[in-house]
């Protein structure tokens, strides 16, 4: 056998294997388990992280703030709304996941001229939301045994929620959620809202239901509504100062001032219905009705949501 | 206005009108020059850089397929070289000529260096009709039709834009004359209007509304496709192909509107063009970019220090710096923070603003 047929020889072999042992690669792991992934959304890449694949992730939008480690360990893709089509092919995702409140929407186009797939996960703030998006994000990436898990578990949650909120008793309480305060004018949270939806699920009264999304509202409106409990986002520096806060003639009028209750929570937990909605629910409704009787699977844990009062 | 020939004057020997004219040429043939060069060198730029990497070579091989109809056509980089990259230089380079020139037609007009298209309504009336288009479009336009509201909006703006400079227009013109102080006037008025039926937009509108609606007002070259190209560009390159007829009337109307009409100038048709072409300009490009600020008003104002007054020269040389800034600063807000990307907005101000400013500190002799 000359140097060449050996060489041609070989090549035969690599030519014909090469195909057959890709085949059999792919077939036998799931076609999505080296899938790159950009997701956009914040509680996209929480339910990503939740479900272990935070690995296949290639970036993350700026709403991606929980886990924290999320915007650090991953390329920031900009602003869920103004997302940049060529930005997001950079980073040559294999797919890319998002909240319908993703966009522009010729950006998403050219994404998807591009052979790049996006798949749209809503929003509603509902248990049953939460669970449809971690079913739906976990059959994306071939994950559905984690994510029927960790359905279970956030299942169990909103049902232990459900109990401890039937065991709530007293007169209910009011709360008013503000959004922001500018210039001394609140942006409160009104029907249809994630803040109205959490409020409820944590055995509180939206104070203000005539309100349609988050408005801005007048000093008088605010009054008139009688809050019990101030509910805000904790921001690091720009969390509300309940001394600011009760100072401002609206809230010093409130039932509220008197206990000088003011509940901060972290953004994305409180509004982001996603795996730590339950928990975030309970821990809201630890600070607004201090005698409930919380079941532990709603407390603590590597998951677990402070309120601060 | 003499400012552009004092400065002249005291860079090159002139001691005769003539000698100070002959400069003044000269200096504005090499500014144009210049201009064509830089526009062209941004361009080339513009196409080789931007988020994902691709070698130049690689760029020009896939352009030149893409001239020919030849070789790949649906790998990665192609796409994101002749779907993404070209038709947003294209789109950058009309937006901002028309813009700037946009920009100089109104102070030509107004005989104002600090009119901008704003005045004649087409700016609010664009707004407007977008801000209508995003809040109200999801009742308005019945489900059944399939089709995205949002998909409606550069039609609407541009509607918008036209008929409120319409109505102005009209208000304006009496007998066949347009006074443009009523024009002046009049335009404030209906900004206002249009400020105040915005304001209510913005407050019945949802969260996710207002934030559509403020970030096409800061304005954004990232949704530029083809589709959108072939709709905007007749538009556009019909309004500069329009301005050089312009030229001689609006160097007539420094003079007045009285002296210009004794010079032989149709002064009633060439307002109307004006204000037409400015419309039609100003609303094509607000439909495809959103609000893109700062163009209109600074190119012509900075041309006008360097190469003077004379709008034969004033017009193109705008046309290609608007059109040289605005792909600058797109090069800049699509890559500085890449794989995210800036509001143009911000960066046509941000690069044009301090040279403005460094170029009137300058001609004040406070620096060197």
């Amino acid at each position: 056998m000359t140097l060449s047929e050996t060489a041609d020889m070989l090549r035969t072999i690599v030519l014909l294997a090469g195909p057959t042992l890709v085949t059999l690669l792919l077939a036998a792991s799931p076609v999505a388990a080296s899938e790159r992934l950009v997701a956009a959304g914040g509680v996209v890449t929480e339910i990503l992280y939740a479900l272990g694949v935070e690995g296949r992730i290639v970036g993350v939008d700026t709403t991606s703030v929980h886990p924290p480690r999320a915007l650090e360990d991953h390329p920031d893709v900009g602003y869920l709304r103004a997302l940049s089509a060529e930005g997001v092919l950079s980073l040559a995702p294999d797919r890319v996941i998002a909240t319908d409140a993703a966009g522009p929407a010729d950006a998403l186009d050219l994404v998807r001229q591009a052979g790049v797939p996006i798949d749209v996960v809503g929003e509603e703030p509902t248990p049953a939301g939460v669970v449809g998006r971690i079913r739906t994000i976990g059959a994306l990436v071939g994950e559905e045994a984690r994510a029927d898990a960790l359905a279970a578990e956030v299942e169990a949650g909103f049902a232990a929620l459900q109990e401890a909120r039937a065991r709530v008793d007293g007169s209910p309480v009011r709360v008013l959620f503000v959004l922001s305060l500018q210039n001394g004018r609140a942006m409160v949270g009104g029907a249809g809202t994630a803040a109205d939806a959490i409020i409820a699920l944590a055995g509180g009264v939206n104070a203000v239901p005539e309100v349609a999304g988050y408005k801005p509202v007048t000093d008088e409106a605010i009054i008139a509504a009688a809050p019990d409990v101030v509910l805000s986002i904790a921001r690091g520096d720009h969390a509300l100062d309940p001394d600011a806060l009760f100072a401002l003639p609206a809230f010093a009028l409130t039932p509220a001032a008197e206990g000088r209750r003011l509940v901060s929570m972290d953004g994305l937990a409180l509004l982001g219905f996603g795996p730590r909605t339950p928990q975030a629910a309970a821990a809201l409704m630890r600070a607004l009705h201090p005698g409930a009787e919380i079941p532990a699977v709603l407390s603590g844990g590597a998951d677990a949501v402070e309120a601060t009062r | 206005m003499s400012a552009g020939v004092a400065g002249s004057g005291a860079s090159v020997p002139a001691r005769t009108p003539a000698h100070a004219l002959a400069a003044r040429r000269a200096r504005a043939r090499l500014g144009l020059v210049a201009l064509v060069v830089l526009v062209v060198a941004l361009s080339i730029l513009a196409l080789g850089a931007g988020a994902v990497a691709i070698p130049p070579g690689r760029v020009v091989a896939i352009l030149r397929d893409a001239a020919t109809g030849a070789g790949e056509v649906a790998t990665r980089d192609a796409l994101v070289v002749t779907g993404i990259r070209l038709p947003r230089l294209l789109m950058g380079l009309l937006v901002g000529a028309a813009l700037a020139v946009a920009g100089a037609l109104m102070q030509g007009l107004f005989r104002n260096p600090l009119a901008d298209p704003g005045l004649v309504g087409v700016s609010s009336g664009a707004g407007l009709a977008a801000g209508v288009t995003i809040v109200l479009g999801e009742r308005l336009v019945p489900a059944s039709l399939g089709i995205d509201p949002f998909a409606l909006l550069p039609i609407g703006a541009f509607l918008g834009g036209l008929a409120s400079t319409l109505v102005l227009y009209a208000i304006a013109t009496r007998n066949g004359r347009t006074s443009i102080a009523t024009m002046l006037l009049a335009g404030i008025a209906l900004g206002a209007l249009a400020g105040a039926a915005s304001g209510v937009l913005a407050y019945v509108s949802d969260d996710r509304q207002l934030r559509d609606l403020t970030f096409w007002s800061l304005g954004s070259l990232g949704g530029a496709t083809w589709a959108k190209l072939a709709v905007i560009a007749p538009i556009l390159l019909a309004t500069l192909a329009a301005t050089p007829i312009l030229a001689r009337a609006l160097n007539a109307l420094v003079l007045g509107e009285a002296e210009a009409y004794h010079l032989g100038i149709a002064v009633e048709r060439a307002k109307a063009a004006i204000v037409v072409l400015v419309a039609a300009a100003v609303g094509a490009s607000v439909a495809a970019a959103g609000v893109i600020g700062f163009v209109g008003i600074v190119v012509p104002h900075l041309l006008r220090l360097v190469v003077g007054p004379d709008h034969r020269v004033l017009l193109p040389a705008s046309a290609l710096l608007g059109a040289g800034l605005l792909v600058g600063a797109d090069l800049v807000a699509r890559t500085v923070v890449a794989p995210a990307e800036l509001p143009i907005g911000i960066v046509t101000a941000a690069i044009g603003a301090p040279f403005f400013l460094w170029l009137l500190l300058r001609r004040r002799g406070l620096f060197p």
